[in-house]
């Protein structure tokens, strides 16, 4: 039965993983950047779950309606001030004020609410399903979690596919310059894609804080850079290729901890991300690109 | 030509000399016991961190490739280091040799872990690079949490994972190693800070450094003319380590006690921050800034407020020296200021800088 319960906890963490890994694949397939920031949105994400929870009295699912919201403005305000100035720039260049607005976030949540853990109050509980008789408990957060992931999975595919600006974000993400002559309004549609990374990261914040629920400022970080491994793994820019690959990495990490070892869980998740750059840079699920001399 | 050689040899004699002054000056304050107790407490830190931002401007501005994990190839140099120097206790009694001999064994530890890190990491690019360094850091620092070892009569003994040993522990997993006392001196770091700044800027202004440079601007244009793009991306890379574990040696010996927590991306930030504030590719920069930003809390003691949110106003200049070096925008902006005075100026003299402009635009077209 442990590795039943394992299996389900490496699903549920790996749809968090997957819904963060969204945001990064979407993200580096429209405007080819590393949005390093991208875990600390989840924080912030959390953060005002939290307080709109425990401060301002607000039901669980307003709360996160609000959260999204915030995440959502601040998505756009940071790509606004922070990436579209460097739109020609190296990817050096972006990569490092990506690192800076990584920074900024979590030295203003330990300004605004301390380096203190806060314990997040899972906004799920409608009680855990026993199976076989009390053997396999599967957490309610579980459940949530995975069905939230799906969903989103079969919204963002119908989205991307079916409406104007979906197919705006694909031809984007093809030829920028093309896109442009064609009348795709490129910036708002690199504006559109932050937002909805953003909305997902709050999503993704409010889950990862229910399932283990220690919050703190720099608790973004580490979900953020394992999800753009699972980013990776999947095939970067390929939206099921971030749902394989981040169902992939939680079940491995969560397998690698109980039987290898504790501390060394975040390594082997890292070795992984070595190991498919080496051995298949393009992912899972990913198209090869030929480099243009 | 002639004119540029001159200039990259005046701006060394000036690194050098000021380095050299700025140590004298110091170092007769420390004699002299005008220092405080702060300040004295951040000599050697100032040392390390000069250090490990000219090791890693190498990468950064001269190779033009980023490393998040350099503080991974600090915490190889601290821990080997520190090991050899808990072994050597007994055998070698002179403080500065045994340092000495430390710094040796971090550095050759660190370059063969760059070694190890650099032949998987150089095969990629860009962005993933730079991902693939900051996963080898936490890598490193993971394994190390993980590491103990002890020793007893029979010699070392090691262990993965499993704390028990026979013998007094030296590395105690996540509890870290112990140093073996406070060996550093500021006239040590002050040699390292030479010997980093003597090994970086000949390899600049040698012919490999050139062959990285052309790398860094154009790669497919300097492999078309032979360049090897592996050999001297490695070169950097393992340069850079190897000082960086020599860095790592003296800030290992600096405190009494070193845990593997103290080496985790947030470090490998900080040292990024110097890099970018110095300027990338700027030697001297780097230098100043490392020296200025590790003493400037220690200063600004009166201003509490300042040392709690160092870190925020470090990313905010972060952001902001990002734009202001790479947004076109800000460039158009500098480019228009530029002119304003330059029609000035050019009303005042109008033929003789006319023609100077004119030779430079055409010196830049062909280069």
């Amino acid at each position: 039965m442990s590795f039943l319960t394992n299996l389900i906890n490496g699903i549920s963490l790996g749809s968090v993983y997957a819904i963060i890994a969204l945001g990064y694949t979407m993200v580096y397939g429209i405007a080819k950047m590393l949005n390093f920031a991208h875990g600390d949105v989840i924080m912030v994400g959390a953060y005002i779950s939290f307080c709109a929870t425990q401060y301002w009295h607000m039901p669980a699912w307003v709360s996160v309606i609000v959260a999204m919201a915030v995440c959502t403005v601040l998505g756009i305000v940071i790509e606004k001030l922070a990436y579209k100035p460097l739109r020609n720039a190296t990817s050096l260049a972006v990569l490092i004020t990506a690192i800076g607005v990584s920074y900024l976030l979590q030295n203003l949540a330990l300004l605004i609410w301390s380096s203190n853990t806060k314990n997040f109050v899972s906004i799920v509980n409608f009680g855990n399903l026993s199976l076989f008789g009390g053997k396999l408990i599967i957490s309610d957060v579980a459940i949530v979690t995975v069905l939230c992931c799906v969903v989103i999975m079969l919204l963002l595919t119908w989205f991307t596919s079916k409406t104007k600006m979906g197919r705006a974000m694909r031809a984007v993400s093809e030829d920028k310059g093309a896109a442009q002559l064609m009348g795709v309004n490129v910036n708002q549609t690199i504006s559109i894609t932050f937002a909805i990374g953003s909305a997902l990261a709050a999503v993704a914040g409010v889950l990862l804080c229910s399932t283990s629920p220690v919050l703190m400022p720099t608790t973004g970080a580490m979900p953020g850079i394992k999800a753009f491994t699972a980013a990776v793994f999947g095939g970067i820019g390929s939206i099921p290729g971030a749902l394989l690959g981040g169902i992939l990495l939680g079940i491995i990490e969560t397998f690698g901890k109980s039987y290898i070892s504790t501390e060394l869980g975040d390594a082997i998740v890292f070795a992984i991300l070595i190991v498919i750059l080496l051995v298949k840079p393009t992912g899972l699920l990913g198209k090869k690109v030929n480099e243009k001399v | 030509m002639k004119k540029k050689i001159n200039k990259t040899f005046l701006m060394n004699t000036f690194t050098y000399l000021l380095v050299i002054v700025a140590f004298l000056v110091l170092n007769s304050l420390l004699e002299g016991g005008k220092l405080g107790y702060r300040m004295r407490g951040q000599l050697v830190p100032a040392c390390v961190f000069i250090v490990m931002a000219v090791s890693l401007n190498l990468v950064v501005g001269i190779s033009g490739e980023l490393s998040l994990g350099h503080a991974g190839f600090m915490c190889v140099g601290a821990f080997s280091s520190s090991i050899t120097i808990a072994l050597l206790n007994a055998a070698v009694p002179n403080d500065i040799l045994r340092l000495v001999i430390g710094m040796v064994v971090g550095a050759a530890f660190a370059a063969l872990t760059g070694v190890l890190v650099g032949i998987p990491v150089l095969r990629l690019r860009g962005d993933y690079l730079a991902i693939v360094t900051l996963a080898f850091g936490e890598i490193i620092c993971d394994i190390i949490s993980c590491l103990y070892v002890s020793l007893d009569d029979k010699g070392l003994h090691f262990s993965f994972i499993d704390p028990a040993l026979p013998g007094k522990m030296i590395v105690n997993g996540p509890m870290g190693v112990m140093t073996g006392g406070r060996i550093a001196t500021f006239a040590i770091g002050f040699a390292l800070v030479l010997f980093t700044l003597i090994v970086v800027l000949n390899l600049i202004n040698s012919r490999s450094g050139r062959a990285m440079m052309a790398l860094r601007d154009n790669r497919i244009a300097a492999e078309s003319v032979g360049i090897s793009a592996t050999k001297y991306k490695m070169m950097a890379f393992v340069i850079s380590a190897a000082l960086a574990g020599m860095a790592g040696a003296l800030y290992g010996a600096n405190i009494g006690t070193v845990t593997y927590k103290e080496f985790t991306f947030d470090k490998s930030i900080l040292v990024l921050v110097y890099v970018v504030f110095g300027g990338i590719g700027n030697i001297l920069g780097s230098v100043i800034s490392a020296a200025a930003l590790t003493v400037l809390p220690e200063i600004l003691r009166s201003f509490p407020e300042f040392k709690e949110n160092r870190m925020l106003v470090f990313a905010i200049v972060l952001i902001i020296v990002m734009l202001i070096t790479n947004s076109t925008a800000v460039k158009g902006w500098i480019e228009r200021i530029k002119g304003l005075f330059r029609k000035k100026e050019e009303a005042d003299l109008p033929e003789t800088t006319e023609t100077e402009n004119v030779q430079t635009e055409e010196g830049g077209a062909e280069e």
